[in-house]
């Protein structure tokens, strides 16, 4: 029996000391990033991470030397050039359609940048959605020859589309407002919807229409296919960040609104140095020679956005990099992406 | 005075064992209770939502193909379920066929025949070898969707119709008077049942022949016959695929995605099972085989009565893990568009927004899947184990 004593404090001790063990384990695993904080630990980790793509012209993609470029992947560089000065201090992790919840819910990443549309749902499930930065709209490709002039006449046709995106949502209430037959063919992957397309497998794909623009550039023989005049949604498509940090959250806002600020003033990449010194007062505060617009609180420089459009441009010349008509893409009239000045939709709120 | 005073604590065998154990426990339940605190923990911070309400809601997506009837406007369990029966007929289907081939395979590896045996080996070698992955991509992209397009589709007797919108074939389909045909069907298998039954006992008593296989058969074709002109016009008729303005309607339908699956998930599951088989066999000792032909059993005897009981011991255990791994391995039909349990349940991850609740179900219904398909086959196996003495 006085054994039997000394077993029970011999295991109590044992136990303790496994739960302290644990419990240090799971103060380490304090995500930082998770409670706030997140521009300290991009600061610490020296890079920004941005979940984009590397399939799609024009949004993102792989130029002739191999580099991941595009709008969407300028977004990224601009938030990059914000914080470091430097654009090319950015990771940039391709994804698939699906793989976009998911990512920027767990805060994998730091900006979700990959054709996202802005959602009430995704909103409230995903993450934060910052500025508009394109707006898009969604519609059909169908070969030339097919007969198809109005999406009406797709009756019983079947339809080839990605998978977890709002098209796929779209697409079945189109049809069923409608009362028109479907088959789809749903891929997880964007490049299999568009071969299995190009094969015959299905009468029309469908996304947004830039996207359907982009494809329709990269087909043999692009003459062969036709986007149909239907506009069947609203896709505004918007870089997001994880839910929980304001600080963050505001940073990347505000880099946005200086790509399309730098356009309404007329700032561009060749003439940013000189406009530093220029006599309009709010040129001269939006590149941190006067006043202050919030870059303390932001936790960045005062001249950051010298260092945005050295390293991306604004707003139109981002846009008209991969699709103006010289761009590397195709060609896409900017129509709702003009300037709100030009009777476009992109507004951003003053630098003030 | 000497008196006995035991073993020290530290020493004793009993006491360290236990210690020992209680401490495996208690690790082992504080590892969970941690997971499970961090999951919450971290699902709060982020604000994810870890509850299953969401699966009363409108799914909204569409589904490629469905055996049961599926709407966007149905729920996201709907949607789940569909995802759950595609599954299920990839499997059943894929194991049916992936035994039959991996049998006929297995024995053909053993055959005397050279060419056989070794055309059997060449296959075994090249599908075993190659990632299944990259061999549904093949059948889809390469075999599937290089077929012609619909319009000018391969017409095969039947008619069968061959196009890279699948493949389109007759099927039969009931008419008003089927139910009738139903019956006169109950009263067939009754009576082939009772007539098997009285032959069997008949040429068990009497040991005349007395036809208890053709007997029942003959029996069961003529009620159906009679029930048949009986009915009110046939009550089953051809239901023939026509090409409409874009694509067949009518007849049965196997959709280049699910034939891609299943083709790959066969020829793949089918060289394992063949080298089951192979193994099986050979784990039978030759002098069976050799008594068995000397007491006048032909070949194809002697492999059927003899041999495979014997090498069904063999094969049994290892052919339960190969179902197992088709079942699971469907799961990557996500690359080829074939709407099965995974590929529906990532969709319905972004629909839905609920990355954690629908992984955990995911994840539920494979192994709920897997579990019961090992537990048939256990039975199975008991069974076949009965046999050894």
């Amino acid at each position: 029996m006085r054994h039997m004593k000394l077993r029970y404090p011999l295991l109590l001790i044992l136990v303790a000391i496994l739960m302290a063990a644990l419990a240090a384990c799971g103060d380490d695993d304090g995500d930082a990033a998770a409670s706030g904080g997140r521009l300290d630990t991009v600061k610490d980790r020296g890079n920004l991470i941005i979940a984009g793509r590397t399939d799609l012209a024009g949004f993102g993609f792989l130029d002739s030397s191999g580099k991941n470029v595009g709008f969407d992947i300028d977004l990224g560089r601009a938030v990059a050039a914000a914080i470091f000065g430097d654009p090319n201090a950015i990771e940039v992790r391709p994804i698939s359609a699906s793989e976009r919840g998911p990512t920027i819910q767990s805060g994998e990443v730091d900006v979700l940048t990959r054709n996202v549309t802005w959602t009430s749902t995704r909103d409230s499930q995903w993450g934060n959605y910052t500025t508009i930065m394109f707006y898009d709209g969604q519609g059909f490709m169908v070969r030339a020859d097919s007969g198809f002039e109005s999406a009406l006449d797709l009756d019983g046709v079947t339809a080839c589309v990605t998978s977890g995106t709002t098209t796929e949502l779209n697409l079945a209430d189109f049809f069923r407002q409608n009362g028109l037959a479907l088959e789809t063919v749903v891929f997880e992957d964007t490049a299999s919807v568009y071969g299995a397309y190009e094969s015959g497998r299905c009468d029309v794909t469908t996304s947004d229409k830039s996207q359907l623009a982009a494809i329709r550039s990269g087909f043999a023989s692009p003459g062969d296919h036709k986007i149909l005049p239907e506009t069947i949604s609203k896709e505004p498509l918007t870089p997001v960040v994880p839910h929980g940090d304001d600080q963050w959250f505001d940073l990347v806002k505000t880099v946005m609104w200086v790509l399309i600020n730098a356009e309404e003033m007329g700032v561009t990449q060749a003439n940013v140095d000189s406009m530093v010194t220029s006599d309009n007062i709010a040129i001269r505060r939006m590149l941190g020679a006067e006043g202050e617009f919030g870059q303390a609180d932001l936790g960045l420089d005062a001249d950051f956005a010298v260092d945005v459009i050295k390293a991306v441009g604004n707003y139109g010349e981002i846009y008209d990099r991969y699709m103006g008509p010289n761009g590397i893409s195709f060609e896409l009239p900017r129509q709702s992406n003009e300037l709100w000045l030009n009777g476009g939709l992109i507004y951003a709120p003053p630098l003030k | 005075m000497l008196t006995y005073r035991g073993i020290p604590l530290w020493r004793d065998v009993r006491v360290l064992q236990a210690i020992g154990q209680l401490v495996s426990v208690v690790f082992v339940v504080s590892l969970l209770v941690f997971f499970v605190a961090n999951l919450r923990s971290a699902a709060d911070e982020r604000g994810l939502s870890l509850g299953f309400d969401f699966l009363g809601q409108e799914a909204g997506f569409p589904i490629g193909e469905s055996v049961i009837d599926y709407d966007p406007g149905d729920s996201f369990l709907h949607a789940f379920a569909v995802g759950i029966i595609n599954t299920l007929k990839a499997a059943v289907l894929g194991v049916l066929l992936a035994t039959v081939l991996g049998i006929v395979v297995g024995l053909a590896r053993l055959s005397s025949n050279w060419l056989v045996r070794n055309l059997a080996g060449v296959y075994i070698q090249i599908i075993r070898n190659v990632p299944l992955l990259v061999q549904l991509f093949f059948w889809y992209f390469a075999v599937f969707q290089a077929l012609p397009l619909v319009q000018q589709a391969i017409r095969l007797p039947g008619p069968v119709y061959l196009s890279n919108r699948g493949l389109f074939f007759v099927s039969p389909q009931a008419t008003p008077s089927f139910d009738a045909w139903v019956a006169y069907l109950a009263a067939a298998l009754a009576v082939a049942a009772a007539l098997r039954f009285a032959l069997r006992w008949r040429e068990q008593r009497t040991g005349r022949p007395s036809h208890a296989v053709v007997g029942p058969w003959l029996a069961f074709a003529a009620i159906a016959a009679a029930g048949w002109l009986a009915a009110d016009g046939s009550p089953v008729v051809r239901n023939v695929p026509v090409l409409g303005e874009f694509n067949f309607a009518g007849g049965g339908r196997i959709t280049p995605e699910f034939g891609a699956l299943l083709v790959g998930l066969v020829l793949y599951t089918g060289a394992f099972i063949a080298e089951i088989v192979r193994a099986g066999v050979q784990s039978v000792s030759r002098g069976q085989r050799e008594a068995a032909l000397a007491v006048g059993l032909s070949n194809a005897q002697t492999t059927r009565l003899v041999i495979f009981p014997q090498a069904l011991r063999v094969i049994v255990p290892p052919l339960i893990s190969q179902y197992l791994n088709l079942t699971k391995n469907s799961s990557l039909a996500v690359a080829i568009a074939y709407p099965e349990l995974f590929t529906v349940g990532r969709t319905m991850i972004n629909q839905a927004g609920r990355a954690l609740p629908i992984f955990l179900l995911i994840m539920a219904a494979y192994l709920a899947m897997s579990l019961t398909w090992a537990a048939v086959g256990n039975l199975y196996n008991r069974r076949v184990q009965m046999v050894e003495r």
